[in-house]
């Protein structure tokens, strides 16, 4: 039976993962809030994703030997993400592909990308410090924002600019000068090309730090002086104050509630500054450690009062549809579809449209995504055949009594997910069910009417205002 | 104004180039020893340069939009800009925008104009964005745009085949997406898209129907957008701005290649959409505007080029009384701003104002937020 705790818990694997099933539900919530947060806290606690079944569909991931480079990667972590028994891993693999936002257009470099998403999922819960050093010497994220172009006579301040104004501590808090001074520490920090390309494949970059290219001078580096290399800025930029703010901002953004668009953050200030007051003074006190600054997040009250009020980003929604239809666990060709699916509602996963990521919440919705999202969604759902449309259907059948529209109803929408709709939408779905009656099973022609039935009315709620939030 | 389907109003075309165009290396300043040296290797050499007189020249990747220019086309507005030019591509994006170069602006210059042109929301179509996600050049609140993806697929419930079974849907999709009281920005936001939704689907459903054309569009994303706008403009739906962009001008490495591919596709895109409407005697009420956020630094890395500022636009048309306005940034070291980029020499407000007032007849006082100086492409 759905315990008292159970909306709230679809609410945190919705956030802190990609939903789940109303089985999957109950067993968590048969565990207890706490137990399961720990849980998702811990993903080495838990197997990983079969790396092999993986690689038998669609040749080695990481020494790729070809296909189309976008599209399969893309696929390839949307399947991921729905069948992994790790989902916050997958979710700060996200959360910091958007911060972090490299894009494979520029790329065009496969593995270096699989590696850089790799990364995020190995390190993503640990400490800032550690993250922004693996990410300063990722090959993806140093080509492309062109620190292999960085040298010591010819400083490009590409990457020093967005570490500081992008990555970590936001517009306001430092200068140009200081941007200059960051270029200069990271020259020399570069990748090297183990196995040429194309004639044996790609395979990953490696990063290589050139001593004779390292302006090794005397830098003054956010009111500290030094001969200071790229380890030195990654020290300085984790000790400031904006820092812990800055990334406990994008944290309460991506997991708890819409904020206004990143570049306005050094004039606007928080929704809730008592909200993210909490995560900074959880991130300060564990040296900058992921882990728990998202205990105390998704421990909150600010968090447990934002159900169903963030927009939902396109790769939450289609990985929403698909936990919920159920997916064959054998990556068929169907992942691409799955992938393109995001592109169309503004989300490409590995090709965010600029350094700057993502505009999240509101921005995501305009007639052209809004669009794609529903006709994504009532498709999927749409098809009785998908086994997670067919559970939901038996479970109606087995219970066998006729059941009232007004009941019907809400048992669909407690089906998809412990869902809440709007007093006026359930209205508007109450009237539609009642001009069919009750909901009975007592033959097979009542059986295939009723199927009909339930199918009609999973489309409407996935199609309905309140399912674009999460 | 009156906004009716079918009248001859005048018609903008907006074309963003995300991510900083290289202005110098669009329309080159070739005789100039400054940029020779200042560019060792991103320089456009001299036999690749179509000049237009003994100092300038278009970049030869750009031969189809010089086609334009020489029959008196394209007025190319050097050296736009404004003060204190932001490097970051959001927030200068955002300026150029929103107008609004000090604080952070949320409503769009374009959005401010729709509301001008159709201020009680009479037609979704009034202005068309083709693409996927809306530039905040067209976001303001209450100000409805129309935003397309798949212009040959664009609708809800499109996946249903039974025709009883999809009215039913879009019934009930329509009553859950009327707007009630107290629910909140984000849910009357959704209403009202989802009702514009509907609305657009349903008239758009002409543009693809009743097209046919000689003009045979390159497949690049450009080409293709371009094209749909061909195809809304000539089904005659009452749309007034049209808006798209062309991504990947951000070549901080590897710009040779990168930048002439994109200025080949852009001007090969503009040529056949101007031959098309032309074809379809179309163009007399129709300007394009393109546009980026900001220009490019002096001197290359050694491999692109950093975000810089003084970039440039140009104004299309049938309308446009071709040539050179504002006048090309100085190339004089002294004259650099901060030692390494362009000086504007005219605000990019100057030439929306310009467009606004000039060919769509709207006050741009506050629609760009102040008086700028103009300049008179127009016949």
């Amino acid at each position: 039976m759905p315990g008292p705790q159970l909306p709230l818990i679809a609410h945190l694997i919705r956030r802190a993962g990609f939903g789940a099933t109303h089985a999957e539900l109950e067993t968590y919530a048969s565990q207890g809030y706490e137990a399961v947060l720990e849980d998702l806290l811990h993903p080495e606690r838990f197997p990983e994703i079969e790396q092999d079944i993986l690689s038998r569909y669609h040749g080695t991931m990481d020494e790729d030997l070809g296909g189309d480079l976008h599209e399969l990667p893309a696929g390839v972590w949307i399947h991921r993400m729905v069948h992994t028994r790790r989902p916050l891993e997958e979710k700060i693999a996200l959360f910091w592909h958007h911060v972090f936002a490299t894009g494979a257009a520029k790329s065009e470099h496969r593995p270096s990308m699989n590696r850089q998403i790799d990364m995020f999922r190995r390190v993503g819960l640990s400490d800032l410090r550690t993250i922004l050093m693996e990410l300063s010497r990722d090959p993806a994220m140093l080509y492309w924002l062109d620190n292999n172009e960085n040298h010591k006579d010819q400083p490009n301040e590409n990457y020093g600019r967005e570490l500081l104004e992008l990555f970590s501590m936001g517009v306001g808090n430092y200068t140009e000068q200081d941007i200059k001074m960051a270029a200069r520490a990271f020259t020399g920090w570069t990748f090297k090309q183990p196995i040429p390309l194309y004639t044996q494949g790609s395979h990953p970059a490696e990063f290589v730090f050139l001593e004779d290219d390292h302006d090794g001078g005397v830098k003054t580096f956010l009111g500290e002086t030094g001969p200071f290399n790229g380890e030195d800025i990654v020290d300085i930029i984790v000790k400031q104050p904006a820092t812990a703010r800055f990334i406990c901002r994008h944290l309460y953004n991506f997991f708890v509630a819409d904020e206004p668009q990143v570049p306005t953050w050094d004039q606007v200030p928080p929704r809730d500054p008592a909200a993210i007051d909490i995560l900074v003074e959880a991130f300060v006190e564990s040296g900058g450690e992921i882990r728990a600054t998202l205990r105390a997040l998704f421990s909150s009250q600010s968090f447990k009062d934002a159900r169903l009020k963030r927009v939902k980003s396109p790769v939450e929604l289609v990985v929403g549809i698909l936990k919920l239809v159920g997916i064959s666990d054998l990556p068929g060709a169907d992942i691409a579809r799955y992938a393109d699916a995001t592109t169309f509602m503004a989300q490409t996963l590995y090709d965010p449209p600029s350094v700057e990521g993502w505009h999240t919440g509101q921005e995501w919705i305009d007639g052209g995504t809004l669009t794609e999202r529903v006709n994504f969604a009532v498709g999927e759902v749409g098809d009785a055949s998908k086994p997670g449309i067919r559970a939901i259907v038996e479970r109606f059948a087995s219970n066998g009594a006729a059941l009232s529209p007004d009941a019907f109803v809400d048992e669909c929408l407690e089906l998809a997910g412990a869902l809440t709709v709007g007093d006026e939408t359930r209205e508007v779905f109450v009237r539609d069910a009642e001009s069919d009656g009750e909901l009975r099973f007592g033959n097979d022609a009542q059986q295939d009417e009723s199927t009909g039935r339930i199918v009609r009315m999973l489309e409407a709620i996935v199609a309905c205002r309140e399912y674009q939030l999460a | 104004m009156a906004v009716t389907a079918g009248n001859k109003s005048p018609v903008l075309v907006v074309i963003q180039l995300t991510g900083g165009n290289d202005f110098m290396n669009t329309l080159v300043p070739y005789a100039n020893g400054v940029y020779h040296d200042a560019r060792p290797t991103v320089g456009i050499q001299e036999e690749d340069i179509l000049p237009i007189d003994d100092t300038l020249g278009f970049y030869a990747k750009a031969a189809p939009l010089k086609e334009l220019y020489d029959r008196g086309k394209v007025a190319i507005v050097q050296g736009v800009g404004y003060p204190n030019s932001n490097r970051s591509h959001f927030r200068g994006m955002d300026i150029v925008h929103t107008c609004e170069p000090e604080s952070v602006g949320t409503e769009g210059w374009v959005a401010r104009a729709v509301r001008e042109l159709d201020p009680h929301n009479q037609n979704v179509l009034t202005c068309v964005n083709i693409g996927r996600g809306l530039p905040r050049a067209m976001a303001a609140p209450g100000v409805t745009v129309t935003s397309v993806g798949d212009l040959d697929n664009y609708g809800l419930m499109t996946g249903m085949t039974a025709q009883a079974q999809r009215q039913q849907a879009l019934d009930l999709f329509k009553k859950t997406y009327t707007p009630t009281n107290g629910t909140g920005a984000v849910m009357d936001y959704l209403a009202q898209t989802g009702m514009n939704v509907l609305e657009g689907a349903d008239r758009l459903k002409a543009a693809p129907a009743g097209y046919s054309s000689e003009v045979r569009y390159a497949g690049d994303p450009i080409a293709r957008n371009l094209r749909d706008i061909a195809r809304v403009h000539l089904a005659d739906l009452g749309t007034r701005i049209f808006y798209t962009s062309h991504g990947g001008y951000d070549y901080h490495a590897n710009e040779v290649p990168t930048h002439a591919r994109l200025i080949s596709e852009l001007s090969t895109a503009i040529r056949d959409f101007y031959q098309d409407l032309e074809d379809h005697g179309a163009h007399h009420n129709v300007a394009i505007l393109v546009f980026t956020e900001f220009g490019r630094r002096i001197r290359d890395n050694g491999s692109g080029t950093d975000h810089g500022s003084g970039g440039g636009s140009f104004i299309i048309g049938d309308g446009v009384n071709g040539g050179l306005y504002a006048d090309y940034p100085s190339l004089d070291p002294n004259q650099w701003l901060d030692g390494e980029d362009l000086t504007h020499t005219i605000d990019f407000r100057g030439v929306y104002a310009t467009l606004l007032e000039q060919w769509m007849g709207l006050d741009a006082v506050p629609i760009v937020g102040g008086s700028y100086e103009q300049i008179q492409p127009f016949h």
